[in-house]
Protein backbone atom coordinates (compact mmCIF):
# COMPACT_ATOMS: atom_id res chain seq x y z
CA UNK A 1 0.00 0.00 0.00
CA UNK A 2 1.35 3.43 -0.94
CA UNK A 3 2.28 5.65 2.01
CA UNK A 4 -0.41 8.18 1.09
CA UNK A 5 -3.03 5.44 1.12
CA UNK A 6 -1.88 4.38 4.60
CA UNK A 7 -2.10 7.99 5.79
CA UNK A 8 -5.58 8.41 4.34
CA UNK A 9 -6.73 5.19 5.98
CA UNK A 10 -5.40 6.40 9.33
CA UNK A 11 -7.14 9.72 8.84
CA UNK A 12 -10.40 7.95 8.10
CA UNK A 13 -10.05 5.88 11.27
CA UNK A 14 -9.39 9.03 13.30
CA UNK A 15 -12.43 10.76 11.79
CA UNK A 16 -14.63 7.75 12.55
CA UNK A 17 -13.34 7.67 16.13
CA UNK A 18 -14.11 11.39 16.50
CA UNK A 19 -17.60 10.76 15.11
CA UNK A 20 -18.19 7.97 17.62
CA UNK A 21 -16.95 10.14 20.46
CA UNK A 22 -19.20 13.06 19.49
CA UNK A 23 -22.17 10.75 19.07
CA UNK A 24 -21.60 9.32 22.54
CA UNK A 25 -21.34 12.86 23.92
CA UNK A 26 -24.61 13.88 22.29
CA UNK A 27 -26.38 10.68 23.44
CA UNK A 28 -25.09 11.02 27.01
CA UNK A 29 -26.15 14.67 27.11
CA UNK A 30 -29.62 13.49 26.04
CA UNK A 31 -29.75 10.88 28.81
CA UNK A 32 -28.51 13.42 31.34
CA UNK A 33 -31.22 15.82 30.17
CA UNK A 34 -33.95 13.16 30.16
CA UNK A 35 -33.07 11.69 33.58
CA UNK A 36 -31.84 14.92 35.12
CA UNK A 37 -28.55 13.10 35.75
CA UNK A 38 -26.04 15.73 36.82
CA UNK A 39 -23.19 13.21 37.19
CA UNK A 40 -23.60 12.10 33.61
CA UNK A 41 -23.78 15.73 32.53
CA UNK A 42 -20.47 16.43 34.32
CA UNK A 43 -18.93 13.46 32.52
CA UNK A 44 -19.98 14.97 29.17
CA UNK A 45 -18.40 18.31 30.12
CA UNK A 46 -15.15 16.57 31.12
CA UNK A 47 -15.00 14.49 27.94
CA UNK A 48 -15.35 17.60 25.77
CA UNK A 49 -11.57 18.02 26.17
CA UNK A 50 -11.11 14.74 24.32
CA UNK A 51 -13.25 16.01 21.45
CA UNK A 52 -11.12 19.15 21.24
CA UNK A 53 -7.89 17.15 21.33
CA UNK A 54 -9.20 14.89 18.59
CA UNK A 55 -10.12 17.90 16.47
CA UNK A 56 -6.61 19.33 16.79
CA UNK A 57 -5.03 15.98 15.92
CA UNK A 58 -7.14 15.59 12.77
CA UNK A 59 -6.42 19.19 11.72
CA UNK A 60 -2.70 18.56 12.13
CA UNK A 61 -2.84 15.29 10.20
CA UNK A 62 -4.71 16.95 7.32
CA UNK A 63 -2.11 19.71 7.24
CA UNK A 64 0.70 17.14 7.14
CA UNK A 65 -0.95 15.20 4.33
CA UNK A 66 -1.32 18.40 2.28
CA UNK A 67 2.29 19.38 2.92
CA UNK A 68 3.93 16.00 2.48
CA UNK A 69 1.82 14.15 -0.07
CA UNK A 70 0.11 16.83 -2.21
CA UNK A 71 -3.07 14.75 -2.62
CA UNK A 72 -5.09 15.16 -5.81
CA UNK A 73 -8.49 14.14 -7.17
CA UNK A 74 -10.49 11.88 -4.83
CA UNK A 75 -7.67 11.96 -2.25
CA UNK A 76 -7.71 15.76 -2.23
CA UNK A 77 -11.48 15.84 -1.89
CA UNK A 78 -11.29 13.30 0.93
CA UNK A 79 -8.81 15.35 2.96
CA UNK A 80 -10.76 18.58 2.33
CA UNK A 81 -13.97 16.84 3.37
CA UNK A 82 -12.43 15.42 6.56
CA UNK A 83 -11.11 18.86 7.45
CA UNK A 84 -14.60 20.36 7.23
CA UNK A 85 -16.36 17.38 8.82
CA UNK A 86 -13.89 17.60 11.69
CA UNK A 87 -14.90 21.18 12.30
CA UNK A 88 -18.62 20.31 12.18
CA UNK A 89 -18.13 17.41 14.61
CA UNK A 90 -16.28 19.65 17.04
CA UNK A 91 -19.20 22.09 16.97
CA UNK A 92 -21.64 19.26 17.67
CA UNK A 93 -19.36 18.29 20.56
CA UNK A 94 -19.67 21.86 21.85
CA UNK A 95 -23.46 21.58 21.62
CA UNK A 96 -23.46 18.34 23.65
CA UNK A 97 -21.35 20.09 26.27
CA UNK A 98 -23.70 23.10 26.34
CA UNK A 99 -26.73 20.84 26.83
CA UNK A 100 -24.92 19.05 29.66
CA UNK A 101 -24.17 22.40 31.29
CA UNK A 102 -27.88 23.29 31.17
CA UNK A 103 -28.59 20.08 33.08
CA UNK A 104 -25.87 20.93 35.63
CA UNK A 105 -27.25 24.45 36.08
CA UNK A 106 -30.96 23.55 36.14
CA UNK A 107 -32.55 23.46 39.58
CA UNK A 108 -35.26 20.87 38.99
CA UNK A 109 -36.06 18.11 36.46
CA UNK A 110 -37.70 19.40 33.30
CA UNK A 111 -41.50 19.36 33.41
CA UNK A 112 -42.90 16.45 31.34
CA UNK A 113 -45.63 18.68 29.95
CA UNK A 114 -42.99 20.98 28.46
CA UNK A 115 -41.04 18.05 27.03
CA UNK A 116 -44.20 16.68 25.39
CA UNK A 117 -45.64 19.90 24.04
CA UNK A 118 -42.38 21.14 22.50
CA UNK A 119 -41.55 17.68 21.00
CA UNK A 120 -37.95 18.16 22.09
CA UNK A 121 -37.45 14.43 22.75
CA UNK A 122 -38.28 13.16 19.23
CA UNK A 123 -36.27 16.08 17.89
CA UNK A 124 -33.28 15.01 19.97
CA UNK A 125 -33.61 11.39 18.82
CA UNK A 126 -33.76 12.47 15.21
CA UNK A 127 -30.70 14.70 15.61
CA UNK A 128 -28.74 11.75 17.00
CA UNK A 129 -29.97 9.48 14.19
CA UNK A 130 -28.95 12.03 11.57
CA UNK A 131 -25.46 12.17 13.00
CA UNK A 132 -25.27 8.37 13.18
CA UNK A 133 -26.35 8.10 9.57
CA UNK A 134 -23.72 10.55 8.39
CA UNK A 135 -21.14 8.37 10.13
CA UNK A 136 -22.46 5.23 8.45
CA UNK A 137 -22.55 7.04 5.09
CA UNK A 138 -18.92 8.09 5.54
CA UNK A 139 -17.71 4.68 6.67
CA UNK A 140 -19.54 2.80 3.91
CA UNK A 141 -19.11 5.47 1.22
CA UNK A 142 -22.89 5.54 0.85
CA UNK A 143 -24.13 8.73 -0.83
CA UNK A 144 -27.75 7.53 -0.85
CA UNK A 145 -27.71 7.44 2.94
CA UNK A 146 -25.93 10.81 3.03
CA UNK A 147 -28.66 12.33 0.85
CA UNK A 148 -31.39 10.92 3.13
CA UNK A 149 -30.09 13.20 5.90
CA UNK A 150 -31.22 16.35 4.07
CA UNK A 151 -34.90 15.42 4.14
CA UNK A 152 -34.81 14.34 7.77
CA UNK A 153 -33.77 17.77 8.90
CA UNK A 154 -37.40 18.84 8.28
CA UNK A 155 -38.55 17.53 11.68
CA UNK A 156 -35.87 19.52 13.47
CA UNK A 157 -36.76 22.67 11.55
CA UNK A 158 -40.46 22.19 12.27
CA UNK A 159 -39.96 21.76 16.04
CA UNK A 160 -37.68 24.77 16.09
CA UNK A 161 -40.19 26.83 14.10
CA UNK A 162 -43.15 26.17 16.42
CA UNK A 163 -41.43 26.20 19.79
CA UNK A 164 -41.84 29.94 20.38
CA UNK A 165 -45.63 29.83 20.07
CA UNK A 166 -45.91 26.65 22.17
CA UNK A 167 -43.85 28.12 24.98
CA UNK A 168 -45.68 31.44 24.79
CA UNK A 169 -49.01 29.66 25.36
CA UNK A 170 -47.58 27.55 28.14
CA UNK A 171 -46.03 30.49 29.95
CA UNK A 172 -49.26 32.45 29.90
CA UNK A 173 -50.80 29.71 32.01
CA UNK A 174 -47.62 28.76 33.94
CA UNK A 175 -45.33 31.76 34.36
CA UNK A 176 -43.47 29.85 37.08
CA UNK A 177 -41.99 27.62 34.32
CA UNK A 178 -40.17 30.54 32.67
CA UNK A 179 -36.66 29.36 33.60
CA UNK A 180 -37.34 25.81 32.35
CA UNK A 181 -38.92 27.12 29.16
CA UNK A 182 -35.80 29.16 28.44
CA UNK A 183 -33.57 26.12 28.97
CA UNK A 184 -35.72 24.10 26.60
CA UNK A 185 -35.77 26.85 24.02
CA UNK A 186 -31.97 27.04 24.13
CA UNK A 187 -31.63 23.28 23.77
CA UNK A 188 -34.01 23.21 20.80
CA UNK A 189 -32.06 25.98 19.10
CA UNK A 190 -28.88 23.98 19.59
CA UNK A 191 -30.41 20.73 18.35
CA UNK A 192 -31.50 22.57 15.24
CA UNK A 193 -27.82 23.45 14.75
CA UNK A 194 -26.93 19.75 15.10
CA UNK A 195 -29.28 19.11 12.16
CA UNK A 196 -27.60 21.85 10.14
CA UNK A 197 -24.14 20.51 10.94
CA UNK A 198 -25.23 16.99 9.95
CA UNK A 199 -26.45 18.37 6.64
CA UNK A 200 -23.12 20.11 6.12
CA UNK A 201 -21.37 16.83 6.85
CA UNK A 202 -23.60 14.99 4.37
CA UNK A 203 -22.71 17.61 1.74
CA UNK A 204 -19.02 16.98 2.37
CA UNK A 205 -19.46 13.21 2.02
CA UNK A 206 -21.16 13.71 -1.36
CA UNK A 207 -18.47 16.18 -2.44
CA UNK A 208 -15.75 13.68 -1.54
CA UNK A 209 -17.37 10.70 -3.22
CA UNK A 210 -19.11 12.27 -6.23
CA UNK A 211 -17.24 15.56 -6.68
CA UNK A 212 -20.59 17.35 -6.54
CA UNK A 213 -20.99 20.62 -4.66
CA UNK A 214 -24.43 20.75 -3.02
CA UNK A 215 -23.72 23.69 -0.77
CA UNK A 216 -26.31 26.49 -1.09
CA UNK A 217 -28.48 24.35 -3.35
CA UNK A 218 -32.00 23.08 -2.78
CA UNK A 219 -31.46 19.46 -1.80
CA UNK A 220 -35.08 18.43 -1.53
CA UNK A 221 -35.52 18.04 -5.30
CA UNK B 1 -13.04 32.07 -27.71
CA UNK B 2 -9.70 30.26 -27.77
CA UNK B 3 -8.29 29.32 -31.19
CA UNK B 4 -6.58 26.05 -31.92
CA UNK B 5 -2.99 26.14 -33.06
CA UNK B 6 -2.02 22.46 -33.13
CA UNK B 7 -4.58 19.87 -34.08
CA UNK B 8 -4.14 16.12 -34.48
CA UNK B 9 -6.74 13.70 -35.76
CA UNK B 10 -6.43 9.91 -35.67
CA UNK B 11 -2.71 10.38 -35.25
CA UNK B 12 -0.57 7.26 -34.92
CA UNK B 13 3.16 6.73 -34.53
CA UNK B 14 5.23 3.55 -34.57
CA UNK B 15 8.75 2.28 -34.27
CA UNK B 16 8.73 -0.58 -36.79
CA UNK B 17 5.92 -2.86 -35.64
CA UNK B 18 5.73 -1.22 -32.22
CA UNK B 19 2.63 0.96 -32.29
CA UNK B 20 3.35 3.61 -29.64
CA UNK B 21 0.84 6.41 -30.34
CA UNK B 22 -2.71 5.30 -31.12
CA UNK B 23 -5.40 7.40 -32.78
CA UNK B 24 -4.73 10.55 -30.85
CA UNK B 25 -7.19 13.42 -31.33
CA UNK B 26 -6.23 16.63 -29.63
CA UNK B 27 -6.66 20.38 -30.05
CA UNK B 28 -3.96 22.56 -28.51
CA UNK B 29 -5.25 26.09 -27.88
CA UNK B 30 -3.06 29.07 -28.80
CA UNK B 31 -1.17 30.80 -25.96
CA UNK B 32 -1.87 28.04 -23.51
CA UNK B 33 0.43 25.73 -21.58
CA UNK B 34 -0.48 22.10 -22.15
CA UNK B 35 1.12 19.38 -20.02
CA UNK B 36 1.41 15.86 -21.35
CA UNK B 37 1.81 13.20 -18.70
CA UNK B 38 1.66 9.45 -18.36
CA UNK B 39 3.75 6.49 -17.24
CA UNK B 40 7.01 5.61 -18.97
CA UNK B 41 6.44 4.12 -22.40
CA UNK B 42 2.97 5.65 -22.79
CA UNK B 43 3.93 7.47 -26.00
CA UNK B 44 3.97 11.02 -24.67
CA UNK B 45 7.51 11.90 -25.79
CA UNK B 46 6.96 10.19 -29.14
CA UNK B 47 3.81 12.24 -29.63
CA UNK B 48 5.72 15.43 -28.74
CA UNK B 49 8.45 14.58 -31.23
CA UNK B 50 5.85 14.00 -33.92
CA UNK B 51 4.65 17.58 -33.55
CA UNK B 52 7.88 19.01 -34.96
CA UNK B 53 8.76 15.96 -37.05
CA UNK B 54 11.66 14.79 -34.90
CA UNK B 55 10.14 11.32 -34.69
CA UNK B 56 10.82 10.54 -38.33
CA UNK B 57 14.57 11.08 -37.81
CA UNK B 58 14.75 7.69 -36.06
CA UNK B 59 15.28 4.77 -38.46
CA UNK B 60 12.12 2.65 -38.77
CA UNK B 61 9.91 5.32 -37.22
CA UNK B 62 6.64 6.00 -39.01
CA UNK B 63 3.47 7.96 -38.43
CA UNK B 64 0.05 8.42 -39.98
CA UNK B 65 -2.99 10.55 -39.40
CA UNK B 66 -3.38 14.30 -39.43
CA UNK B 67 -1.28 16.87 -37.58
CA UNK B 68 -1.72 20.55 -38.37
CA UNK B 69 -0.44 23.90 -37.24
CA UNK B 70 -2.81 26.78 -37.97
CA UNK B 71 -4.82 24.35 -40.13
CA UNK B 72 -1.76 23.63 -42.27
CA UNK B 73 -0.64 20.01 -42.56
CA UNK B 74 2.68 19.68 -40.74
CA UNK B 75 3.51 16.58 -42.75
CA UNK B 76 3.29 18.34 -46.12
CA UNK B 77 5.49 21.21 -44.94
CA UNK B 78 9.28 21.14 -45.17
CA UNK B 79 10.58 19.75 -41.86
CA UNK B 80 13.01 22.64 -41.42
CA UNK B 81 10.16 25.10 -41.81
CA UNK B 82 8.13 23.09 -39.27
CA UNK B 83 10.96 23.32 -36.75
CA UNK B 84 11.23 27.07 -37.29
CA UNK B 85 7.59 27.36 -36.27
CA UNK B 86 7.82 24.73 -33.54
CA UNK B 87 10.90 24.92 -31.34
CA UNK B 88 12.01 22.25 -28.91
CA UNK B 89 13.81 22.20 -25.57
CA UNK B 90 15.16 18.94 -24.20
CA UNK B 91 15.57 17.26 -20.85
CA UNK B 92 19.22 18.16 -20.33
CA UNK B 93 20.39 21.68 -20.99
CA UNK B 94 22.41 21.38 -24.21
CA UNK B 95 23.96 24.70 -25.16
CA UNK B 96 26.71 24.40 -27.77
CA UNK B 97 29.68 24.13 -25.41
CA UNK B 98 32.19 25.76 -27.72
CA UNK B 99 29.95 28.72 -28.58
CA UNK B 100 29.53 31.92 -26.58
CA UNK B 101 26.24 32.80 -24.93
CA UNK B 102 25.67 35.29 -27.72
CA UNK B 103 26.34 32.76 -30.49
CA UNK B 104 24.24 30.13 -28.75
CA UNK B 105 21.21 32.40 -28.92
CA UNK B 106 21.55 33.00 -32.66
CA UNK B 107 22.76 29.48 -33.46
CA UNK B 108 19.46 28.65 -35.19
CA UNK B 109 20.02 31.39 -37.73
CA UNK B 110 23.61 30.34 -38.36
CA UNK B 111 22.73 26.67 -38.75
CA UNK B 112 19.98 27.55 -41.20
CA UNK B 113 22.33 29.79 -43.19
CA UNK B 114 20.37 32.94 -42.41
CA UNK B 115 22.64 35.96 -42.45
CA UNK B 116 21.82 38.86 -40.16
CA UNK B 117 23.27 42.33 -39.71
CA UNK B 118 25.15 42.84 -36.44
CA UNK B 119 22.50 45.22 -35.11
CA UNK B 120 19.77 42.71 -35.85
CA UNK B 121 21.73 39.95 -34.12
CA UNK B 122 22.20 42.21 -31.09
CA UNK B 123 18.49 42.92 -31.01
CA UNK B 124 17.57 39.22 -31.24
CA UNK B 125 20.07 38.25 -28.53
CA UNK B 126 18.84 40.91 -26.11
CA UNK B 127 15.19 40.27 -26.91
CA UNK B 128 15.51 36.48 -26.52
CA UNK B 129 17.54 36.60 -23.34
CA UNK B 130 15.10 39.12 -21.88
CA UNK B 131 12.17 36.88 -22.76
CA UNK B 132 13.72 34.05 -20.72
CA UNK B 133 14.68 36.36 -17.83
CA UNK B 134 18.40 35.77 -18.42
CA UNK B 135 19.47 39.12 -19.88
CA UNK B 136 20.25 40.85 -16.60
CA UNK B 137 22.31 37.87 -15.45
CA UNK B 138 24.48 37.53 -18.56
CA UNK B 139 24.46 40.90 -20.37
CA UNK B 140 28.01 41.61 -19.20
CA UNK B 141 29.38 38.21 -20.18
CA UNK B 142 27.75 37.50 -23.52
CA UNK B 143 31.01 36.35 -25.06
CA UNK B 144 31.64 33.75 -22.37
CA UNK B 145 30.97 30.13 -23.22
CA UNK B 146 27.43 28.96 -22.48
CA UNK B 147 28.79 25.90 -20.74
CA UNK B 148 29.98 28.08 -17.85
CA UNK B 149 26.46 28.95 -16.82
CA UNK B 150 24.61 27.08 -14.06
CA UNK B 151 22.22 24.25 -15.05
CA UNK B 152 19.15 26.47 -14.72
CA UNK B 153 20.79 29.29 -16.68
CA UNK B 154 21.88 26.83 -19.39
CA UNK B 155 18.32 25.59 -19.73
CA UNK B 156 17.03 29.15 -20.02
CA UNK B 157 19.75 29.76 -22.63
CA UNK B 158 18.39 26.79 -24.57
CA UNK B 159 14.90 28.25 -24.31
CA UNK B 160 16.29 31.60 -25.52
CA UNK B 161 17.87 29.77 -28.47
CA UNK B 162 14.46 28.33 -29.34
CA UNK B 163 12.70 31.66 -28.76
CA UNK B 164 15.22 33.48 -30.99
CA UNK B 165 13.73 31.82 -34.06
CA UNK B 166 10.35 33.38 -33.20
CA UNK B 167 8.46 30.10 -33.23
CA UNK B 168 4.74 29.89 -32.52
CA UNK B 169 4.97 26.73 -30.46
CA UNK B 170 7.58 25.55 -27.97
CA UNK B 171 7.89 21.87 -27.09
CA UNK B 172 9.52 20.87 -23.82
CA UNK B 173 10.57 17.32 -23.05
CA UNK B 174 11.01 17.01 -19.27
CA UNK B 175 12.62 20.46 -19.21
CA UNK B 176 13.42 20.60 -15.50
CA UNK B 177 14.18 17.00 -14.64
CA UNK B 178 17.92 17.78 -14.54
CA UNK B 179 17.54 20.99 -12.55
CA UNK B 180 17.57 21.77 -8.84
CA UNK B 181 14.35 23.08 -7.20
CA UNK B 182 15.37 26.76 -7.44
CA UNK B 183 16.22 26.54 -11.14
CA UNK B 184 13.06 24.51 -11.67
CA UNK B 185 11.02 27.25 -10.05
CA UNK B 186 12.67 29.90 -12.27
CA UNK B 187 11.91 27.90 -15.42
CA UNK B 188 8.33 27.26 -14.27
CA UNK B 189 7.82 31.01 -13.70
CA UNK B 190 9.13 31.49 -17.20
CA UNK B 191 6.43 29.23 -18.64
CA UNK B 192 3.75 31.55 -17.31
CA UNK B 193 5.42 34.52 -19.01
CA UNK B 194 6.18 32.73 -22.27
CA UNK B 195 2.59 31.75 -22.88
CA UNK B 196 1.69 35.36 -23.63
CA UNK B 197 3.66 34.98 -26.87
CA UNK B 198 3.91 31.25 -27.50
CA UNK B 199 2.01 28.03 -27.09
CA UNK B 200 3.84 25.62 -24.79
CA UNK B 201 3.54 21.85 -24.79
CA UNK B 202 5.39 20.21 -21.92
CA UNK B 203 6.01 16.52 -21.37
CA UNK B 204 6.59 15.96 -17.69
CA UNK B 205 6.78 13.13 -15.20
CA UNK B 206 6.37 15.62 -12.40
CA UNK B 207 2.64 15.75 -11.76
CA UNK B 208 2.89 18.69 -9.41
CA UNK B 209 4.72 20.58 -12.11
CA UNK B 210 1.93 19.79 -14.57
CA UNK B 211 -0.57 21.05 -11.98
CA UNK B 212 1.44 24.21 -11.31
CA UNK B 213 2.26 25.36 -14.80
CA UNK B 214 -0.33 24.10 -17.27
CA UNK B 215 -3.77 25.27 -18.33
CA UNK B 216 -4.72 21.90 -19.79
CA UNK B 217 -3.38 18.42 -19.19
CA UNK B 218 -3.36 15.39 -21.44
CA UNK B 219 -2.99 11.95 -19.88
CA UNK B 220 -1.54 9.22 -22.10
CA UNK B 221 -1.64 5.52 -21.28
CA UNK B 222 -0.33 2.72 -23.49
CA UNK B 223 -0.26 5.00 -26.52
CA UNK B 224 -3.81 6.28 -26.08
CA UNK B 225 -4.93 9.72 -25.07
CA UNK B 226 -7.08 8.78 -22.09
CA UNK B 227 -8.16 12.22 -20.96
CA UNK B 228 -7.52 15.81 -22.00
CA UNK B 229 -9.12 18.45 -19.82
CA UNK B 230 -8.49 21.65 -17.93
CA UNK B 231 -5.68 20.96 -15.49
CA UNK B 232 -7.79 21.97 -12.50
CA UNK B 233 -10.41 19.41 -13.53
CA UNK B 234 -7.85 16.65 -14.09
CA UNK B 235 -6.37 17.18 -10.64
CA UNK B 236 -9.62 17.60 -8.73
CA UNK B 237 -12.11 15.44 -10.56
CA UNK B 238 -10.69 13.30 -13.38
CA UNK B 239 -13.35 11.60 -15.48
CA UNK B 240 -11.44 8.42 -16.27
CA UNK B 241 -10.52 5.95 -13.53
CA UNK B 242 -7.13 5.35 -15.21
CA UNK B 243 -6.29 9.04 -14.85
CA UNK B 244 -7.42 9.00 -11.23
CA UNK B 245 -5.36 5.91 -10.48
CA UNK B 246 -2.29 7.43 -12.10
CA UNK B 247 -2.39 10.83 -10.41
CA UNK B 248 -3.21 9.33 -7.02
CA UNK B 249 -0.35 6.85 -7.33
CA UNK B 250 -2.58 3.76 -7.42
CA UNK B 251 -1.50 2.62 -10.84
CA UNK B 252 -0.81 -1.11 -10.99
Amino acid sequence: MAQLETELQLLKTEAVNMWTLVNIQLSKARLAFLNFDKDLAREVVLKEKRVNASELKIDRDCENIFALFCPVAIDLRFVLAVLKINSSLERIGDIAEAIARYVIDAEAPFAPVLLDSTRILPMYKEAIRMLEDTQAAFENEDTVLARSVFKRDDLLDEVNKHVNKILEHHLKAHPEDTAQALWILSIIRRLERVGDQSKNIAEEIIFYLEAKVLKHKNKHN
Amino acid sequence: MESTIIKSRNFNASFGSNHVVKNVNIDIPRNHVVAVMGPSGCGKTTYLRCINRMHELIPGATCRGMMTINEEDIYTMHPIFVRLKIGMVFQRPNPFPNLSIYDNVIAGYKLNGIKLARAEKDRIVEHSLTRVALWNEVKDSLMKKGAFLSGGQQQRLCIARAVAMEPEVLLFDEPTSALDPISTSTVEDLFHELKANYTLIIVTHNMQQAARVSDKTAFFYMGELVEYELTKDIFTNPRDSRTQNYITGRFS
